[in-house]
């Protein structure tokens, strides 16, 4: 019973971005996945990014409300990254055979789908911010990303107030959301 | 309504930013105005978007950090068959090496592993920002300076100090005033060295941690004061795109490096607004090295750059200089005096590689010592 409850501790400052817990997922499995892919033909830096991309979507999957992990963390991660190395195998065309590992393994596949479509239209929106150029890019990432107020906004990029600061944001909204749509509508 | 306001309605409305009364009035609009039902439904999914994005993005940067911090611990092995080392560990077995080198010239100085401490101060912003002092390229100059011996001439650093830190830094008033950073200073005594690779003892005189800003006093009788300053220090903004450009010592020869670049944000990392954003090549020892725009005025010190992202560097405001010296000279240090800053911009001129010839013998490398 301690063992859940410690589980659920950790799932729950994933989910409020506590680096304390981010560390210690790390800590206890990074190790294990790491030897998986080093074994099947990848890479410590294949490992740290297949690692890194199971963190995001369990990270993605404990935010949703309706989240609930019907197995251990340790199978979770060890399944996804199963499978993303599986795929990334494939497009490497590497792939020669079932891959050799001993861990029980969950299915991921819906997951998995909901994570590409996160990642499909988490692109299209670094690319969009990314074209827009300077001083757009930075004016909205302070206001939506890091919640900044206009006011403060205003004095950072040096408007005369917040009202020309609030034209101009709205100016870059609209090319942005331009931008986005433009791609997001062709992916759907 | 104009769209402007529309929008701005729109948002105010799903971000739950309305009275209870403005809502209801809202909601019937809503229902009534088709087109405008279209608009907060779009809204609605655009700015869900922009917050996974944010999101995701967030914890990305977390879950690198926490790798590399782990990985600079020693918490996993990695594979030596695979070359996959992050940037952090490369770092690190350079300065191995440097010290196995400086080790073998015959322990003209001790070394402490406090080496390792350099980029990686936690203090600053986890993984993402590097400060560019240089607390390695001091080992190899010690070698330098044996060989400064055998041409009998003395160094000034005492013979039993262990070099610390070091970086760039720039003349501010012909009484020997330097401007550097406060992380390049992490000894308790500091040297400088000129373009010509003279050594000069310097005090420090004031370290202000919170804005990264020191400045030092250079106290030795073989320092020839120059005539006058050839650069004033710009007290308005600078604009965005406007080109920069930079002189500074990263290098481990003590060889000035020139870079150059242009202004491309007017904040700094996460929004700071005491530092602006630059692309130009920066790196360890650049950290205090003054940025100059096209005119030749100060409009900034380089101390950090962005780890993931090359070219990306950040300097702080030349305004936090004006602040520094007030403070300073409030504080009337009998024995360093007054500083007085140059109103004169002689350094504008047209021909680049002249006024660079001119300008390098205000630019200092500085090593910091215990």
């Amino acid at each position: 019973m301690k063992a859940e409850l410690n589980e659920q501790a950790l799932l729950k400052g994933l989910a409020g971005n506590d680096s304390k817990a981010v560390e210690t997922l790390y800590k206890s499995h990074f190790s294990s996945i790491q030897h998986f892919v080093l074994n099947n033909n990848g890479s410590f830096d294949d490992a740290r990014d297949v690692f890194q991309e199971a963190m995001i979507t369990l990270y993605e999957k404990v935010q949703s409300n309706s989240f609930v992990l019907t197995c251990q963390i340790k199978t979770y991660l060890f399944s996804i990254c199963k499978h993303l190395w599986l795929k990334r195998l494939h497009q490497l065309g590497k792939y020669s055979g079932p891959l050799s590992s001993q861990e029980e393994t969950i299915s991921v596949e819906q997951d998995m789908r909901e994570f590409d479509k996160k990642e499909a239209s988490f692109e299209i929106m670094h690319r969009a911010l990314n074209s827009l150029g300077e001083p757009c890019k930075s004016l909205l990432e302070g206001y939506y990303l890091n919640k900044k107020g206009m006011q403060e906004l205003a004095a950072d990029f040096g408007y005369t107030n917040a009202d020309n600061a609030k034209n101009q944001k709205y100016k870059c909204l609209m090319r942005l959301k331009k931008l986005f749509f433009a791609q997001y509508n062709i992916g759907e | 309504m104009e769209d402007k306001e529309l929008l701005e309605t729109i948002e105010r409305y799903l971000t739950d930013d309305m009275s209870s009364q403005e809502r209801t009035q809202f909601e019937t609009l809503r229902k009534n105005t088709p087109d405008i039902d279209q608009m907060v439904v779009e809204h609605k999914l655009f700015l869900d978007h922009m917050q996974s994005y944010a999101h995701r993005r967030s914890f990305a940067k977390l879950t690198s950090h926490t790798f590399n911090k782990l990985l600079a611990a020693g918490e996993w092995m990695t594979d030596d068959s695979i070359s996959t080392k992050t940037k952090v560990i490369q770092l690190w077995n350079k300065y191995k090496r440097v010290t196995a080198i400086a080790a073998s010239v015959g322990g003209f100085i001790a070394l402490t592993t406090t080496i390792l401490v350099m980029s990686l101060s936690p203090s600053l912003n986890g993984n993402q920002l590097l400060q560019l002092s240089n607390d390695i390229e001091v080992i190899k100059k010690k070698q330098q300076v044996q060989g400064h011996l055998i041409n009998e001439v003395k160094s000034k650093v005492p013979g039993n100090a262990k070099f610390i830190s070091g970086g760039s830094g720039f003349l501010i008033d012909t009484k020997g005033f330097i401007i550097t950073n406060t992380h390049v200073l992490k000894g308790n005594g500091a040297i400088v060295i000129n373009s010509e690779g003279q050594e000069l003892h310097a005090d420090i005189i004031y370290s202000d941690y919170s804005s990264d800003l020191a400045l030092l006093k250079i106290d030795d009788e073989d320092f020839k004061a120059p005539k006058n300053i050839p650069f004033v220090i710009r007290k308005k903004r600078t604009d965005l795109g406007e080109e920069i450009f930079t002189l500074g010592y990263p290098r481990n020869d003590n060889d000035i490096v020139y870079g150059k670049g242009y202004l491309s944000a007017q904040t700094g990392y996460n929004g700071d607004s005491n530092a602006y954003q630059i692309q130009i090549s920066a790196n360890p020892g650049s950290s205090g090295a003054p940025l100059f725009n096209d005119k030749g005025e100060i409009i900034g010190i380089i101390n950090t750059r962005q780890k993931q992202a090359e070219g990306v560097a950040f300097a702080i405001k030349s305004t936090k200089i004006f602040d520094l010296i007030e403070t300073v000279n409030e504080k009337e240090n009998k024995k360093a005096g007054k500083i007085k800053l140059s109103k004169n911009n002689t350094a504008n001129l047209n021909n680049r590689k002249s006024q660079l010839s001119n300008l390098k013998n205000y630019i200092y490398s500085i090593r910091s010592y215990n």
